[in-house]
């Protein structure tokens, strides 16, 4: 089954087309998302076993020799993004059959999640640039829908900027692809790679680097990149903000990983260090945010900022434990950020505001609700035996072993941010007099807090099981730190 | 107020099949010369958007009954189907089978699977555009 690498890309694209076929018929469009997804997540579960016993897989499209065809590589990194992507997918949309409303499911609601995922699976995936671009258009223009769908004015004011904002970027990712084509003659990620170490990455191959740290830090909002994020994510609903907070600017964050480790590895006292700096500003933009606000939804979406800068600040130390911590990290912040959204949409849905000032007391209504927040938030904070704590740890031991000790005091420091602004959310919210609350359904509480609440468990798993994890990561990362590994997959030489 | 289009509506029922047959002809030489079902499905598109011009929206979706997000859909399967069959024969996604084959009517011909998959193309393109259409067009 050689095909095998392909099938997380191509399941989730088949249930999307069926999809199309039912549009009226809501009942049948949420079994078959959720049947597309379980067989999507079965194959990217075998897909993993596959790669932690042979190594990197890869297959290059329609039989042509490899950097002349699409290759497709599913290394470790790409295969725990992947596998988590359809597990975080696969709980939102659970949590969209109550929250997201029948007039949206009735307009392609579900088939653009699942060209979503496509595009998203397929970015993690591919093993060529442009065909990286390719997919990074497909989950755009799936997001475009779904940011707009609906057709609220916040919603049509902020997809307007959000379009604009991609539409430059991509513009300016083609443009970098075609500099980077004009200098090296290759599309082929392995290839790319081989021919940058002969020539020996001078000064123009350092500007690529430049140009692509910008398209892919408007992605995946890196400090001034990042403007657009707060405005464009707080206007869909809530499951549809969730699907972006922990898929979207993953790619981005991914991309750079991917390029920074692969490509431009001969200079790093300049890509590196701008890529450090660069996430240190990052960290300290997003805990000023974080702060700032008293609006649950800008409180979360300003901690995705912070991860963000986080995770790369890991990529930039380009040493193992910093590499690992940044694996560790990224796959914690995908299921956190999800369980987290989930869950002040709940407080969103009973208090039906999302100012913090308006709300309190609901620990007397909704105590199950309250402690799986907390644990959440604690999780986010990475307070010891939860799922932030391990990756935070490497990282840091990280920067202490590249000799970075500021650069650990902030990200230290951020942690401490990170924690009160959440639990800022729990202390307003839970705590104190109850107010009015207007009657809710309790039957779509206990549905929505459900896929919630597993999330939630996941991350505790994931945190208390770090044991077990500790052999993917570390596999994901040694095939970051040896692009041989990579390039041998691929060109088979 | 629409008085006297005698000569524009005949004028389209003749011309349609001209650019109609001529999409079809630029579909079907898409592997030898330019063409394909890019530029196959935007002139089909022109021709039935010449046909909008010419009649209203109403009697062209009378004329042709489809509901066009399903030819989108019936699109993409061909298209996936034509690059998922290769996973039967385990062999690299996408990877295309070719032949000489005899037929009755044209003879001795070359077929190739990337055909099929250019219909998908040729299909999805007729049906996105005509959606875009006829819902910018449309009141509903």
């Amino acid at each position: 089954m050689i095909n095998l690498l392909l099938l997380p890309i191509i399941l989730p694209f088949f249930f999307a087309i069926i999809l199309l076929f039912f549009k009226e018929k809501i009942q049948i469009q949420r079994a078959l998302t959720l049947i597309g997804l379980v067989i999507s997540f079965i194959a990217s579960v075998v897909l993993m076993s596959v790669v932690k016993d042979n190594g990197v897989q890869s297959l290059t499209l329609g039989s042509w020799p490899a950097p002349f065809g699409i290759t497709m590589v599913s290394d470790m990194v790409s295969v725990l993004l992947v596998t988590t992507s359809i597990v975080i997918t696969f709980f939102i949309v659970m949590y969209s059959f109550i929250s997201i409303g029948k007039e949206r499911e009735r307009f392609y609601y579900y088939p653009s999640v699942l060209f979503l995922l496509t595009g998203v699976n397929g970015a993690f995936t591919t093993g060529d640039i442009f065909n990286m671009f390719v997919f990074f258009e497909v989950l755009l223009m799936a997001s475009y829908v779904l940011i707009v769908l609906g057709g609220e004015k916040k919603q049509l004011r902020e997809s307007i900027k959000y379009i604009l904002v991609n539409v430059i970027s991509s513009a300016l990712f083609v443009a970098t692809i075609a500099l980077l084509y004009s200098v090296i003659g290759t599309v082929n990620m392995a290839d790319i790679s081989v021919k940058i170490t002969e020539i020996g990455q001078p000064g123009i191959i350092t500007v690529i680097a430049v140009l692509f740290l910008l398209v892919f830090g408007i992605k995946g909002a890196l400090f001034p990149l990042y403007f657009w994020l707060p405005g464009s994510y707080a206007a869909p609903p809530m499951p549809v903000l969730a699907l972006f907070g922990a898929l979207l600017t993953k790619v981005g964050i991914y991309a750079i990983t991917r390029t920074y480790t692969l490509f431009f590895i001969h200079d790093l006292s300049v890509t590196h260090e701008l890529l450090y700096v660069l996430s240190i500003l990052t960290i300290l933009a997003g805990c000023i945010g974080a702060l700032a606000y008293f609006d649950l939804k800008h409180i979360m979406i300003y901690n995705i900022v912070i991860a963000v800068g986080v995770i790369l600040f890991g990529v930039a130390l380009m040493n193992e434990s910093g590499m690992t911590g940044a694996m560790f990290y990224l796959i914690h912040d995908m299921i956190i950020k999800g369980a987290l959204f989930l869950l002040i949409g709940i407080i969103i849905a009973i208090t039906g505001t999302s100012n913090l000032r308006q709300m309190g007391g609901l620990m007397k209504t909704h105590a199950p609700l309250g402690w799986m927040y907390l644990i959440a938030a604690f999780g986010l904070a990475g307070i010891p035996p939860l799922s932030g704590f391990t990756g935070k740890l490497l990282i840091v031991k990280g920067a202490f072993e590249a000799g970075h000790v500021w650069g650990s005091i902030i990200i230290l420091a951020s942690s401490l941010i990170v924690l009160l602004s959440v639990i800022r959310i729990f202390i307003y919210a839970f705590w104190g007099e109850p107010v009015e609350l207007k009657t809710t359904n309790r039957r779509a509480y206990r549905k929505m807090i459900i896929p919630a609440t597993v999330l939630v468990v996941l991350s505790i798993v994931y945190g208390v099981g770090s044991e077990w994890f500790v052999p993917y990561m570390s596999d994901a990362s040694k095939v970051l730190l040896n692009p041989s590994l990579y390039i041998d997959a691929v060109l088979k030489e | 107020m629409k008085t006297n289009d005698v000569i524009l509506q005949t004028g389209t029922k003749v011309v349609f099949f001209i650019i109609f047959l001529f999409s079809i002809h630029i579909f079907f030489a898409g592997h030898f010369a330019p063409g394909g079902g890019f530029v196959g499905g935007l002139l089909t598109t022109a021709a039935i958007v010449l046909l909008l011009l010419a009649f209203d929206l109403k009697t062209v979706q009378k004329a042709l009954p489809f509901n066009f997000m399903i030819v989108v859909a019936i699109g993409l399967l061909l298209a996936l189907g034509t690059a998922a069959g290769s996973i039967i024969f385990n062999v690299p996604f996408f990877t295309h089978a070719f032949g000489d084959f005899y037929l009755p009517l044209f003879g001795e011909s070359a077929l190739h699977t990337a055909m099929i998959f250019d219909a998908g193309v040729y299909l999805v393109v007729v049906g996105s555009t005509i959606t875009m259409i006829q819902t910018i067009g449309g009141d509903s």
